[in-house]
């Protein structure tokens, strides 16, 4: 960050505020600025209500299949943005084979309703939606049973207990499922690139790519200044919320039972059917629209039995050199970043639940800020402590595919340290402490005690780790070079360049591999403890 | 096996004085026990010997060896120390013989020897042939012997036995209390068992440390304990003695006097060597008070309570004398005895209490 203000207002070692005035005077800047506030605003808005719904249902009341559902509902985070608003597009493109089914498909030539604000914060909306539920869902999964069975035998109905009673003691979690959308949104780019940029409805991250990659390293201190901004917003949000809840004691004094109150009776059915309703339309409906787009020779054709075709996979699969260094290169640098973080989480989270010390917190606090600010702006900040040779050894690593690792690990530490640390508060202090009055040193007692122990719940953190890299763009479409492609970035290229039927077999392939990881994981479930696993209630 | 020396221990957390300057010498092969209610100390002092911890002040000797001041500090690992946890701590992902011969593998003993030591450590706990189970499969009881044999298999100079039957039910308790007994007998191992309970440290112990507030109020043989607390403190906490004034004093030179209590001439004990005061106070057991004659000389009380507690009740009265030291006796049936009658109590044997100045006043010239 102290890189960035340095290159933000002193280029070449002078200070200057030119690149400060000029980026700040441009009118682009405004625009992309009020563009990225409404697009975020209006993606937090309905994340967080349809996250919220469904956290109360799936909570607090007796639906069946909950399992099930909260897996597919959780889905849209752990696949790529930018392959959720492709499938969305293709579900509303006028050539949309599913809306041609039912015969409701736009007309020929009409422009696709999604390339527009609206579109963009309806694709960020889904995107997100199970982000605040999983931390809405966490939270009322604290929530005392007597406080609600309180409120009821006070002679209050569900609904005026939920009303009276449960949102009031949610305001916390909802103030940070809030923010935590808000910079996600803010921060997302593959959603704005694909849905923004036809339509010339840039935001900021849309802005630094569009920059950067127009007029290359003149414009540096120029998207310095551009990514300083959006940090700043992102921080302002994120200062808001800790603000909002300083004025009020939402402490929770008893802590007993979860809750799990309120039996629908009639209501239950039709509750059920409107979930798994949501369900078809936010995710099932637009993946098989990407998934039909992906049998079609080439965009605007009609799919039927006679034209269907795997063209596309095989030439993503077998022909083109970029789409097959681009599997190599993802899949290596999300198996690396979920290896090498894991094994720095497990001794770093010993040392950070088990022996305290100050620095150490300090350290817990340094590994959120890459994960909070917007990608975009730790991307910048990377190429700029890289673009000249490390010092002293005296080699570059930007431009090579390392940058892109160093991005991946700094940003996803903490996705892979929460869970090993959740790990180590739940495990019994003495059997380390037993182990230690065996004789045996810290490194022995890390490999033969600690290791098996929480072995599971880093299995799950490293999974977690390479399904979010796996499909990853924000970094790497501002750090990526030829030969170090990332699936991301080529699914982008494909789309931009208007193959989105290669796109779209792309993105099947990518869909398919994260949802065969997810389902996998399913075999550890027993031995994991509870929360680790997003997908899993 | 070793001595275990602790010398002015203090350990402060923020303005808490968890440990206030605590010293403690258990001999070689000694069993003691570290008794007190909950939050007194006794598990802070546990860590602090077994090297999870370091003091403020004060420094641990384990043999001739210094383990803690607060500028040296050997790590928990070479104090060569074994600890029965409350929870056992038994290693779930390994066998049971795996757990007991993790502390030889630690120091590179291989089969055979390594084998011969874990049988011989699971024989003496009575768990030969269960090598190959795993710990979730075991008793409540089984594991604490499992975790007993972990302990012991390095032949640790001392052993920390932390609240070992806190978790056990009434029943397995008497059984392992023998078992620790037996156990001992066998190993002399110098043994620290820490404990709230003090039937179970009476039964047990060769002494007791009685521990209050982070420091040591006495240490003394079970027998010495109930019989000569060192001070009010230690009188109500074991056997809930009671504490009654006296006056008049006069000692015949053997260790007696002769005293006024409530109102009647009692055969008091005092420390051997020194001169009671003439008035103070003294403990009384409640196996020394009995209901005798109206007619007979007596402290005259009133009952407030008659409980049953299975062959005998348990009378409390209130004495005329001192309205706010209620007193408490058992009582054989049949008794016809009610809450509201008058009754004459006779008392037998008393203990005269140290002047609390004293013990205080040497502490404070120590520091």
């Amino acid at each position: 960050m102290a890189r960035l203000t340095i290159e933000g207002i002193a280029p070449d070692g002078a200070i200057s505020l030119e690149p400060l005035r000029r980026t700040l005077t441009n009118p682009t800047t405004w625009i992309a600025t009020a563009h990225s506030l409404v697009t975020a605003v209006g993606g937090t808005f309905l994340a967080v209500a349809i996250g919220g719904g469904v956290a109360v249902i799936v909570s607090l009341t007796d639906i069946r299949g909950r399992d099930a559902f909260v897996f597919f509902f959780v889905m849209p985070l752990l696949l790529a943005p930018q392959v959720v608003a492709l499938a969305w597009l293709q579900l509303f493109s006028p050539s949309s084979p599913l809306l041609k089914l039912v015969g409701a498909a736009p007309l020929l030539g009409a422009r696709n309703p999604l390339y527009s604000a609206m579109g963009i914060i309806i694709v960020l909306g889904v995107q997100y939606a199970p982000l605040s539920y999983l931390m809405l869902r966490a939270a009322l999964r604290a929530l005392p049973r007597e406080l609600i069975e309180a409120g009821r035998s006070g002679g209050a109905s569900p609904l005026t207990v939920v009303r009276t009673i449960v949102i009031p003691l949610m305001t916390p979690p909802v103030l940070a499922a809030i923010a935590l959308c808000f910079v996600s949104c803010l921060g997302n780019f593959g959603i704005p690139a694909l849905l923004g940029i036809p339509a010339n409805y840039v935001v900021l991250p849309t802005l630094i790519y569009q920059r950067l990659s127009g007029f290359g390293h003149t414009v540096l201190p120029d998207v310095a200044v551009l990514s300083l901004l959006i940090g700043s917003i992102a921080v302002i949000g994120i200062v808001a919320q800790d603000a909002l809840l300083r004025t009020r004691d939402f402490r929770i004094t008893t802590a007993t039972s979860t809750a799990r109150a309120f039996e629908l009776r009639r209501w239950r059915v039709p509750v059920e059917i409107a979930l798994w309703a949501l369900l078809v339309v936010v995710l099932a409906m637009p993946l098989l629209a990407l998934a039909l787009t992906a049998l079609v020779p080439s965009a605007g054709v009609a799919l039927t039995a006679h034209s269907a075709t795997l063209e596309n996979f095989r030439f993503v699969l077998f022909e083109h050199a970029a789409a097959r260094r681009a599997f190599g290169n993802s899949f290596t640098l999300a198996a690396a970043a979920a290896i090498m973080i894991v094994g720095v989480a497990i001794p770093l989270a010993y040392f950070l639940v088990w022996r305290r010390s100050r620095l150490l917190r300090f350290v817990n606090v340094i590994t959120e800020i890459p994960y909070a600010v917007p990608g975009v702006v730790l991307a910048i900040a990377a190429i700029l402590l890289f673009v000249k040779p490390i010092p002293i050894i005296g080699i570059s690593i930007y431009n090579t595919v390392w940058i892109i690792l160093f991005c991946y690990l700094a940003r996803f530490l903490v996705l892979g340290l929460r869970p090993v640390v959740s790990g180590y508060h739940q495990l019994d202090r003495t059997l380390e402490e037993a182990s230690q009055i065996a004789g045996a040193r810290l490194a022995r007692r890390l490999r033969t005690i600690i290791l098996p122990l929480i072995a599971p719940t880093a299995a799950a953190g490293a999974l977690l780790i390479f399904l979010t890299a796996f499909n990853e763009l924000t970094l790497s479409a501002l750090l990526w070079s030829s030969g170090s492609e990332t699936l991301g970035v080529v699914f982008f290229s494909f789309q931009q360049g208007g193959d989105s039927t290669y796109a779209a077999a792309l993105g099947v392939l990518t869909v398919g591999v994260s949802i065969a990881l997810m389902v996998s994981t399913l075999l550890l479930a027993g031995r994991l403890p509870s929360g680790v696993l997003p997908w899993r209630d | 096996m070793a001595r275990l020396t602790i010398e002015g221990l203090r350990k402060l957390y923020g303005e808490f004085r968890a440990l206030d300057d605590v010293t403690l010498a258990v001999d070689n092969g000694e069993f003691l026990a570290l008794l007190g209610a909950s939050g007194c100390g006794k598990t802070t002092l546990l860590r602090q010997i077994a090297g999870f911890d370091r003091p403020d002040a004060g420094r641990i000797l384990i043999g001739d060896r210094v383990v803690s001041t607060p500028e040296r500090h050997v790590p928990p690992e070479q104090r060569h120390i074994g600890i029965v946890f409350q929870s056992y701590a038994l290693w779930p992902h390994m066998t049971v013989a795996q757990n007991v011969a993790y502390g030889l593998d630690v120091v590179g003993i291989k089969d055979p020897e390594r084998a011969r030591r874990v049988d011989a450590a699971l024989a003496l706990v009575d768990l030969a042939g269960f090598g190959d189970r795993r710990p979730a499969l075991l008793s409540g009881g089984q594991r604490q012997r499992v975790a007993l044999a972990r302990c012991l298999v390095t032949e640790p100079s001392l052993v920390l036995l932390d609240e070992p039957l806190a978790n056990l039910d009434v029943h397995l308790r008497a059984s392992m209390e023998e078992e620790f007994a037996r156990f001992h007998e066998r190993t002399a191992t110098t043994m620290i068992y820490i404990t709230h309970d003090q039937a179970e440290a009476m039964a047990l112990a060769d002494r007791i440390a009685v521990m209050d507030k982070g420091r040591i109020l006495q240490v003394a043989t079970p027998s010495e304990l109930y019989r000569e607390p060192i001070d009010e403190t230690v009188a109500r906490f074991i056997g809930e003695g009671m504490i009654v004034p006296f006056d008049d004093a006069v000692a015949d030179g053997s260790g007696h006097c002769m005293a006024n209590v409530l109102g009647h001439r009692v055969r008091l004990r005092h420390a051997a060597g020194t001169t009671p005061p003439v008035a103070s106070r003294a403990c009384v057991r409640e196996s020394a008070l009995r209901v005798v004659d109206a007619a007979a000389s007596g402290v005259s009380a009133r009952v407030t309570a008659v409980i049953y507690q299975g062959g005998h009740f348990r009378v409390e009265a209130i004495a005329d004398a001192a309205p706010n030291e209620p007193l408490h006796l058992d009582v054989r049936e049949p008794a016809s005895i009610r809450a509201g009658d008058r009754v004459q109590l006779g008392i037998d044997d008393g203990w005269v209490l140290p002047l609390p100045d004293a013990s205080l006043q040497s502490g404070k010239i120590r520091r």
